[in-house]
């Protein structure tokens, strides 16, 4: 018993030890262009093990001011990014942007809560996090654990963005935009035009099986203009970053396979529960296509059933 | 409302509702609250010898997850299905669905699709003519990633409010000599779960759903349904049942506003 209840307090000493330093660990970043850095999140679900860190998440250094854009799956994902920010440049968070309402992008949120700091989303992000913000605290609680989800709050914008809305952190204007239903209800993009970067949130998905939770149809629509951005490279929200608008082309190849083959079901007069087997022509060619095909295909046809 | 259609956790839920049984059955199987509050404490009989029940191992879109419920009695048995309830045991509201059978449409099996909120047993409940009750049960895995029992589009939710249709399926050889037709009556409705607080009155956004569906050929019930939150954004049921030669079909459905959907459709069996 003694025993035992040594090698318990060692590990719990170990398991202090771990996290402290993982607290004041630095997110690795890359430089993609002049004051512009980014995360490259791991291609997975969200877990225990990767901090929930499975999103592009990034930042812009003004002249005067940063900007954040996404604070990724965790509060200890947000405070990493912070600590990254901090290595690189001491003037203040002006901005925390999100790009959407899912848990990858905000659950790091609170990590950037301090006077000074206005968080900003699409006109519609108040209203996701509202019906869906205590959803995902209890479902992730499941994979992640109660260490990293005690310490999530869910945290609205403030600064709400119809249509498009200029920000400026000191002779840097990103040009932030509201698109109609696509990806979700409330995708924003945000670009900087300095550098002719385009950080696309979820409405752009390389290597990443793209997510369908808005409309099939709305996404698909959104691509031309969205192709039309004047950016020279894009930070998808998943998956690596990539010329722009070259790095469209899988997913709007995926999205018309899906939708074209949805349709198909649909006025054969299969069920809904037939759904999956729609794109599965695109399975060899993208990661986690088990775990996000079918629940696509399954939103798609309960929205082409009402053409 | 009857008190058992809502399960909500946390102080505000049993200041709105009452519902005692919140917190005795957050701590183990909800199942025996559940057959006392929604059946009664009727006993339960084994159904597998009368009801099916089909759904995928995962939810994989929480919001839109199939279910088919099926009937299994022989030609030869004299019992006669009279509803089937559909309990969905972790869900926030847990009685999904009820579905009443008409007497003469001899309805084999039913579709529709629910929300998922949890790691969750699902139990289907028959009542027979004999006046007994039979259970049969599956288990369904929480769906992973961002997928959420909410709206995805809620604007255009409220857009469809009140439309319906019907669409009426060939029946896989099955000649249109058999009477057997499959048939799926889709209604435009939020079927809005209200579970969510208001960020401004920091109150509840009521729930606001179909409660009420009934299908007749012309005046002969075929199937009713009494619905919960836990049926999906725009209610969909594909059903199976046996012609009596009518031509008209009709529905009507009721929510929980007092809005009155009402439709009828010409059927034409050419080449079904």
């Amino acid at each position: 018993m003694a025993h035992a209840a040594w090698i318990l307090a060692a590990l719990a000493m170990l398991a202090t030890a771990t996290a402290s330093r993982a607290q004041q660990r630095e997110l690795p970043v890359n430089s993609i262009a002049d004051g512009v850095f980014v995360h490259d999140g791991q291609t997975a679900q969200m877990t225990r093990y990767n901090d929930g860190a499975i999103a592009n998440v990034g930042f812009i250094v003004g002249e005067d001011a940063v900007a954040v854009i996404d604070t990724g799956g965790s509060v200890r994902e947000g405070r990493q990014l912070m600590a990254a920010i901090r290595a690189r440049t001491g003037k203040p968070i002006r901005y925390v942007i999100n790009t959407h309402g899912h848990p990858d992008h905000f659950f790091g949120n609170g990590a950037f809560v301090q006077d000074g700091t206005t968080f900003v989303g699409h006109a519609n992000l108040p209203r996701a996090l509202a019906t869906r913000g205590q959803f995902y605290l209890d479902a992730f609680r499941r994979t992640m654990g109660d260490q990293l989800i005690d310490e999530v709050s869910i945290v609205p914008p403030t600064l709400l963005v119809s249509g498009t809305l200029n920000l400026d952190l000191g002779r840097r204007p990103l040009i932030l935009r509201a698109w109609p239903v696509a990806h979700s209800d409330c995708d924003l993009t945000v670009l900087d035009e300095k550098t002719g970067t385009l950080f696309a949130g979820d409405l752009v998905f390389l290597a990443h099986t793209p997510v369908l939770d808005g409309s099939i149809r709305g996404w698909l629509a959104a691509l031309g203009e969205l192709s039309a951005l004047p950016a020279q490279r894009v930070v998808p929200g998943h998956g690596p970053v990539s010329e722009w608008p070259a790095a469209l082309a899988d997913e709007r190849r995926y999205l018309q396979t899906l939708a074209s083959d949805v349709r198909g079901l649909v006025t054969s007069g299969k069920p809904i529960a037939a759904a999956g087997t729609a794109a599965g022509s695109e399975r060899s060619r993208w990661e986690l296509f088990d775990d996000f095909n079918t629940r696509n295909a399954t939103a798609a046809f309960s929205e082409i059933e009402w053409e | 409302m009857p008190g058992y259609l809502f399960r909500l956790f946390g102080v505000a839920g049993l200041l709105l509702f009452g519902a005692p049984l919140a917190l005795a059955a957050e701590a183990n199987d909800p199942w025996p609250g559940l057959v006392q509050d929604i059946f009664n404490n009727r006993p339960m009989n084994d159904g597998s010898d009368v009801i099916g029940i089909e759904m995928p191992i995962r939810a994989e879109d929480a919001a839109i997850v199939p279910v088919t419920l099926r009937t299994k009695l022989s030609p030869g048995d004299i019992r006669q299905v009279l509803s089937i309830t559909l309990v969905i045991d972790q869900n926030p509201a847990p009685m999904a669905a009820k579905f009443q059978l008409g007497p003469d449409a001899k309805v084999s099996e039913i579709s529709t699709r629910v929300r998922v909120n949890n790691y969750t047993d699902v139990h289907a409940v028959a009542e027979l003519s004999d006046g007994k009750l039979y259970m049969v049960k599956t288990y369904v895995k929480a769906s992973g990633g961002c997928s959420a029992p909410a709206a995805k589009n809620a604007d255009e939710a409220k857009g469809r409010l009140g439309q319906m249709r019907y669409r009426q399926f060939e029946k896989a050889g099955e000649g249109p000599a058999s009477g057997a037709r499959e048939v799926q009556i889709m209604i435009g409705h939020p079927n809005n779960s209200g579970l969510q607080m208001d960020q401004v009155t920091q109150l509840y956004v009521p729930a606001f759903f179909v409660n009420d569906l009934r299908l007749w050929q012309d005046d002969s019930l075929v199937l009713t349904m009494e619905g919960g939150i836990s049926i999906s954004e725009d209610p969909n049921i594909r059903f199976t049942y046996v012609s009596n030669g009518t031509k008209r079909f009709r529905a009507e459905a009721r929510d929980t506003e007092g809005h009155i959907f009402q439709r009828e459709w010409q059927i034409d069996d050419s080449g079904i």
